[in-house]
This record gives structure tokens, C-alpha cells and sequence, in this order.
């Protein structure tokens, strides 16, 4: 049964995102990266990159296949997780705790066409 | 519709995640990819390969038609013998790479590529016509395992009862097990010692039964297949052979035989090596760990010079590494190029296709 936390804002392509005043932490779900398999690499953005909710800002690659990140908000990368350049196996180990990219977001009100933990959870049925 | 092997009710019961490959529902992994090849490398692993094909050539002409037809050189070998090849279009092109073994001047035993079946069958059974042979497609009838990995001759002995020890490395002997001839070779796909053997479906399914239950080999799918054979530079129809690909394009031109008296593309193979090829399968390893992926550009400053046929993060090195088609005035080793992964650019260089030495036991 894959996890779900309260409090986070979940997109329909698996995409979490943890808003902390001004900021959005944003990574995959739980779900996703059980779906995935083991990650061998996450290619990430750039500090500075703008990135805007509905485009790829990177992937998430098993052995066999890459799978786009999509960003469920807007704004810019003011920080990316570094640890997951030598162990992108983090993100299997806690997807909510291994963070892709800290964004500023430029629209916080964009997360209200996210869905709740309780919405997601009933997609991941 | 796919089909399904003899073995699908056994992957469904492991578990197995099945994909869609060469016309046939088949197993990619049932654990992980990753452990799966380890088990190979270190150990045993077991792989369905049912799904391969197998067309039997008979008669007074076999051998001059298996010449005619197969680019390598079946008179240089013994009945018990095997040899890899590839059948080509009179393009140079090729049809299918296979593997041919002697049973007898008159009687030869090929096996081919699951997606190209009908394929080489048609065409095997149209150049027939013009020689005193017969060609029978029994590729409905076999089911085939293959055993690989460096404890794999003494669990074949013990836990299936085959005597396999004296076998060298390409060669087959057919055993009478339960009242039929089952084929068994030491042949494979990973870069690893190994067997494979061939039977009919029920057969197979007891062999794969009683591996399993042994407890001391695990169930292998086509990811690591894949994995493991191109981190040893062996190259899967489709990706690094094509009907448009020749061998010699492939690095492949030890396997066609020009000095034979004939074969079918033999013209246009010698044209090309005269003329020198204009393009070349490379090996490429990358800076960093991104992952190049079949089809990503292949680039050197501003212009595309060639694409990725097969790439992944080694498993065994863990470097980022790719098989690709390149122009070839990039194919000599150490040409830096870059490969295009995603949005960005990443560099590399021109390496030899073998990204791990293989451990045959010849």
C-alpha cells in the first residue's frame, strides 16, 4: 500500500509538491516510485531554471526507462537535492523525504488545482 | 495478439511484469532488473526464451543452401558445431542474425529471432525452392531455456540430470530424456557461461519447474536480457541490426565469410568493405550518469552525427554507457562526441563496444 501524507498537494501524474511559506519542496509520490522500480538516475533541473505547472522539469529513470517529471506548480529552482546525484536510490527509500527541486513559487494559489491527500489516495487504487 | 510461451502461466504466477516483445506477452523482470543480472554475473539465472524461433534444414543440398543463405562458413565446422551469422537482403541489409547448428551435412538446425519468424521463414522457404532441400518451421513445437551464469554447469548436471560438461563452447548434443531428443548448447546472451536448451513444451516446463525449485537459480526477464548482452557488446536485432544495417556497419564483418563462394548480400558487403563505410556501430561512454537511450542524438558541435541503438547504466561499472550509429568520420576511438539526454548535452567519448569482458568458458 503505497503512502500518502496529509498536508501535501498531489498532481495526477504522481508528482507531490510541500509548501513551506513562499517555497514548494516538490518530488514524486510514494506511489510513483513504487510504480518505477529502483532509480538509477533523476535528471534534475538548474538552480535559476524557471520551471511552470504542466511542463517537464526533468525525469526519473529505472534501468529500463526515463519518466518525465512534471512540475505541478510554477516559479523558480532556487535549490535542487544534490544527494540524489550519487544516491537517486533515496528517492525509493523515502520518495516524500528525498525532494527533487525547491521551487519560489510565483503563484501559490496554483496548488488549489491540486488535489489532497484524500483525492490522490483514491487514484492510487 | 500476442502470443504466449509455454512458460506464461509460471511468469503470471512469479509475479512477472510482462511486456509486449518480438509478437509474444513476455516477462521483463519479476523482482528487479538489477538483481536479476547480478544473479547472472555472480551465480545462475533462468530465462524464458521460448519465444525464439527454430527452422529445420534437410536434405541432400542442406549444406550448399545454408551456404547460400547464412553469411559465416558451415563447412568449416563439425556435425556439433555451432556458429553464429547473419542472413542478409542482397542490399547488404540483414534479415536476421541466428545462430546455425551442424547436425549433419543434410541436416542443420537454425534458430532465429522471434520478431523476424515469419520474416526469415518466408524468405528462408522462398530461396529454398531453387535446392533439393526441405525447410520446416518448428518453432510452434519448441519451448527453450537458457541457464546462464557461472554456476550454471553444475546445477544443469545435478538439478536437471543433463551431462553437459564436456561441451565446449558452441557446441550441442541432443539427449533422449522421457522418451524424446531434447537439444542442449553452450550458448547464450549475457557474456556469461551458460546453457541453452530446447524441447517441447513440456519438457521445458519441468526443466524450468525443477530449476526453480532448486532454489539456486532465479528467474531472469528480458530487462536484464538486454542489459546483460549489451554490456558485453552484443547486438539485438532491431537496435544494432536492422534490414537496413549491415554486419559490416555493425562491427560484425568477422561473422561474413567473403572468401566463400557465394551467399546473398556476399556482393554488397564486399562493395562496402572495398569502398569503406560511411557510418559505424560505436561504443560511446559518457561523462556523469545520464542515461542514453536508443534513439537520442548522437552530437558533435552543432550537428547531429548519429543516433543511440541501445545505452544504460552499466550495471557492473556503473558508468553511463551506449551502443551507437555514427557517421564515420566520428567512429575512431577517443573521437569526443556528445549525446543529447533529455534537454542537455553531455560528453563522451568513442570507446570499444565491450563495456565488460565477457567470462566464456571455452
Amino acid at each position: 500500500m503505497a503512502k500518502v501524507i496529509e498536508g501535501l498537494y498531489y498532481a495526477e501524474s504522481h508528482e507531490y509538491v510541500r509548501v513551506d511559506g513562499e517555497y514548494g519542496y516538490v518530488g514524486i509520490t510514494d506511489y510513483a516510485q513504487n510504480q518505477l522500480g529502483n532509480v538509477v538516475y533523476v535528471d534534475m533541473p538548474e538552480v535559476d531554471d524557471d520551471v511552470a505547472a504542466g511542463e517537464v522539469f526533468g525525469a526519473v529513470e529505472s534501468v529500463k526507462a526515463a519518466s518525465d517529471l512534471i512540475s505541478p506548480v510554477s516559479g523558480t529552482v532556487v535549490e535542487i537535492n544534490e544527494a540524489l546525484e550519487d544516491e537517486p536510490e533515496l528517492v525509493n527509500q523515502d520518495a516524500f523525504e528525498n525532494w527533487i527541486m525547491k521551487v519560489k513559487l510565483s503563484d501559490p494559489a496554483e496548488v488549489e488545482n491540486l488535489m489532497d491527500a484524500a483525492a490522490y489516495e483514491a487514484i492510487c487504487k | 495478439m500476442d502470443k504466449r510461451t509455454c512458460l506464461y502461466d509460471k511468469h503470471i504466477g512469479l509475479g512477472a511484469k510482462m511486456v509486449s516483445f518480438g509478437g509474444f506477452e513476455m516477462p521483463i523482470q519479476y523482482t528487479d532488473i538489477t538483481d536479476e543480472h547480478l544473479a547472472v554475473r555472480k551465480a545462475c539465472g533462468v530465462f524464458d526464451v521460448s519465444h525464439m524461433g527454430e527452422v529445420l534444414v534437410t536434405g541432400a543440398e542442406a549444406e550448399r543452401f545454408v551456404q547460400h543463405i547464412f553469411t559465416n562458413d558451415v563447412t568449416t565446422i563439425q556435425p556439433g558445431q555451432i556458429l553464429y551469422g547473419m542472413m542478409l537482403h542482397e542490399t547488404g541489409g540483414t534479415i536476421d542474425d541466428l545462430l546455425v547448428y551442424k547436425e549433419a551435412a543434410d541436416r542443420y538446425f537454425l534458430v532465429i529471432n522471434a520478431a523476424n519468424i515469419d520474416k526469415d521463414y518466408a524468405w528462408i522457404s522462398s530461396e529454398a525452392e531453387k535446392y533439393d532441400v526441405k525447410a520446416e518451421n518448428q518453432s510452434e513445437y519448441y519451448g527453450q531455456v537458457a541457464v546462464q551464469g557461472p554456476d550454471t554447469e553444475r546445477i544443469v548436471e545435478s538439478v536437471l540430470g543433463l551431462a553437459c560438461k564436456e561441451l565446449t563452447f558452441y557446441t550441442f548434443k541432443k539427449i533422449e530424456v522421457g522418451g524424446e531428443v531434447i537439444i542442449i548448447s553452450r550458448t547464450g546472451y549475457t557474456g556469461e557461461d551458460g546453457f541453452e536448451i530446447y524441447g517441447s513444451h513440456a519438457y521445458i516446463q519441468q526443466a524450468w519447474d525443477k530449476l526453480l525449485a532448486s532454489g539456486e537459480v532465479k528467474p531472469c526477464g528480458l530487462g536484464c536480457r538486454d542489459t546483460l548482452r549489451f554490456e558485453v557488446g552484443l547486438p539485438l536485432y532491431g537496435d544494432e541490426l536492422t534490414d537496413d544495417l549491415s554486419p559490416l556497419e555493425a562491427g560484425l564483418g568477422m561473422f561474413c565469410k567473403l572468401d566463400k563462394a557465394e551467399f546473398v548480400g556476399k556482393e554488397a558487403v564486399a562493395r562496402q568493405k572495398a569502398e569503406g563505410l560511411t557510418r559505424k556501430i560505436v561504443g560511446i561512454e559518457l561523462e556523469g550518469k545520464a542515461i542514453p537511450r536508443h534513439g537520442y542524438e548522437v552530437v558533435v558541435g552543432d550537428e547531429v552525427v548519429g543516433h543511440v541503438t541501445t545505452g544504460y547504466n552499466s550495471i557492473m561499472t556503473g558508468k553511463s554507457v551506449c551502443m551507437a550509429l555514427v557517421d564515420i568520420a566520428y567512429a575512431k576511438l577517443d573521437t569526443p562526441v556528445q549525446v543529447r539526454i533529455h534537454r542537455k548535452l553531455h560528453n563522451g567519448i568513442v570507446t570499444k563496444k565491450r563495456f565488460y569482458q565477457k567470462s566464456y568458458k571455452k
